[in-house]
């Protein structure tokens, strides 16, 4: 109890007023969220193998975490290195679309179809080829994040103006200057826009692929825990998941307001 | 400014340029048989209705655009290529968004590889002028039309050009604004010996600032006739009441009606 008198000292320095308004709203609405789902679980007696209450799921972490670890860091794994992959291919082929007609004619539209194709349905092709280990997954994570990086770095390289290519040719700039100075900078707000989305898009990819065959990985904890009815332990690894992916866009939103400061200003002078 | 007598050599030279543009639906002819002399530290504007090819014709002088016929020299010589001893405004600011006003200055000099303490002095000196000296650090967006667009000058004029091409520099402009630039601008010019090739589709906006008025004709573009502006310098935003400047907006305002420009009836 010894905590009481601190309490009310923050209390007074810091009115409940301001407390309240430096949490933001969306967190309030999760913990009215959770308490909802824990009070509605208890008092209608909800069975665990139908719905665990969020403190049930709690627990389920903290006692199964010997085993959750070291599964999120595989699955943690495959998202990473198969994001780092997909912006290593996304952004020169992105690059070479804008800068040759051969590959904007010839190869881009062909990248552009292929996204019609389902990437699931051939997940199991890739289990065929690569085998049971963790490359089938980084695969899936390339082609199902590298998309968007491709679509936007190239939106953004072609977004500079005609004004600015004269600009730029007038002041005698020459192709290298022309990218590092004026294409590059003006695409990496589209190019973060198309990182952001391919983090999501990585989780999506290594869980799927976990799904189609792995003997490790949170995906396969999921699976092996639906087998047996565990829902608290289903929903444990869920939250790992989404807590990873979570983590990775906040990365990239991070990133993104240190490489673009001038963004900020923009959301700056919004507020004003 | 022109007091040196036509014995001079031209500073810009052109003569018999022809431009066509050949486009989906055939061939357009911008311009046609353009002939006009500019010499050293002249303000000379070009007037004429929207499509008239004036554009093309600054286009043309900075090497960005090839012509299709006649010869275009620039100290005697002949313009093959992008000519980067110029300065150009274009109608949009062209700032780049991701660098402070001083930055976008300071690009001139970057591009160029110039020295760069050298640069930064005078970019600082520049946007003192045209009174932006607060506003170094800001950010493209943080900057109203007009402040954005006296970036953009000071930009230009960074590496002292002989020529300076202005492709309507204010037309995005509200019209105190644009008073205001168009004093910036003078002050800019008196303080140093260069050329301005000046493009407007406002009258008095071209007397007020020029030495010579061009008049193109709608398309295809030709000079229809050149008017020496006689008017006292430094001009103040006054002498657009002076009886000697509502003259000429007459007379060029005549032209363009007998050219079937404005139509009244």
């Amino acid at each position: 109890m010894a905590s009481v008198p601190d309490t009310t000292y923050i209390a007074r320095r810091n009115p409940l007023k301001t407390l309240g308004e430096r949490i933001p709203p969306a967190v309030w609405t999760l913990i009215a969220l959770l308490l909802f789902w824990e009070v509605m679980v208890r008092l209608r007696e909800i069975p665990q193998y139908i719905l665990p209450a969020p403190s049930v799921i709690f627990a389920e972490i903290v006692s199964y975490w010997h085993r959750l670890w070291p599964n999120a860091l595989v699955t943690l794994g495959e998202i990473l290195f198969g994001f780092a992959c997909a912006v290593c291919i996304a952004v020169p082929l992105a690059v070479s679309v804008v800068y040759s007609q051969f590959m904007a004619r010839a190869v881009f539209p062909i990248i552009v179809m292929s996204q019609t194709i389902p990437k699931v349905a051939i997940a199991p092709l890739l289990l065929t080829w690569f085998g049971y280990g963790v490359t089938p997954k980084i695969v899936i994570v390339i082609m199902l994040s590298f998309f968007p990086i491709v679509i936007n770095t190239v939106m953004g390289l072609r977004a500079t103006t005609p004004e600015m290519l004269y600009l730029a040719r007038s002041m005698g700039a020459n192709g290298w200057q022309i990218f590092w100075k004026f294409r590059l900078p003006k695409a990496l707000p589209f190019i973060f826009g198309g990182l952001k989305l391919a983090t999501a898009l990585s989780v999506i990819g290594a869980i799927v692929a976990e799904f189609i065959g792995a003997d490790k990985g949170l995906g396969y904890l999921i699976l092996i825990a639906g087998a047996n009815f565990d829902i608290a332990r289903q929903f444990a690894s869920i939250i790992l998941i989404s807590l990873m992916g979570m983590s990775f866009f906040g990365l990239l939103t991070w990133l993104e307001r240190v490489a673009i400061p001038w963004r900020e200003s923009v959301e700056l002078s919004g507020k004003g | 400014m022109p007091s040196h007598g036509a014995l001079e050599a031209p500073h810009v030279s052109i003569s018999g340029v022809t431009k066509v543009f050949s486009g989906r639906k055939g061939e357009v002819e911008a311009l046609r048989t353009v002939d006009l002399d500019i010499r050293r530290g002249e303000f000379v504007s070009v007037v004429g209705p929207s499509g008239c090819g004036k554009s093309t014709l600054l286009m043309l002088l900075s090497g960005l655009l090839g012509r299709s016929a006649g010869e275009i020299t620039i100290d005697g010589a002949s313009i093959a290529g992008p000519n980067s001893d110029l300065g150009i405004v274009f109608q949009q600011d062209v700032l780049l968004e991701w660098r402070s006003a001083l930055d976008n200055v300071l690009l001139q000099a970057e591009i160029r590889k110039s020295d760069m303490g050298e640069a930064r002095t005078r970019a600082r000196e520049l946007l003192r002028m045209v009174s932006l000296q607060d506003f170094e650090d800001a950010y493209p967006r943080e900057l109203s039309g007009g402040m954005r667009q006296r970036v953009s000058i000071c930009r230009s004029l960074l590496h002292q050009p002989p020529l300076l091409l202005m492709d309507e520099p204010f037309g995005a402009l509200d019209a105190m604004t644009r008073d205001q630039l168009q004093i910036d601008l003078l002050k800019l010019c008196a303080a140093r010996d260069m050329t301005v090739f000046f493009i407007t589709h406002s009258i008095s906006e071209a007397i007020f600032l020029s030495d010579r008025v061009v008049v193109m004709t709608p398309r295809p573009g030709r000079i229809e006739r050149v008017m020496d502006i006689d008017l006292p310098r430094p001009r103040r935003l006054a002498l657009r009441e002076d009886p000697k400047f509502i003259g000429y907006v007459h007379e060029l305002t005549e032209i363009f009606k007998s050219l079937g420009v404005f139509k009244e009836e």
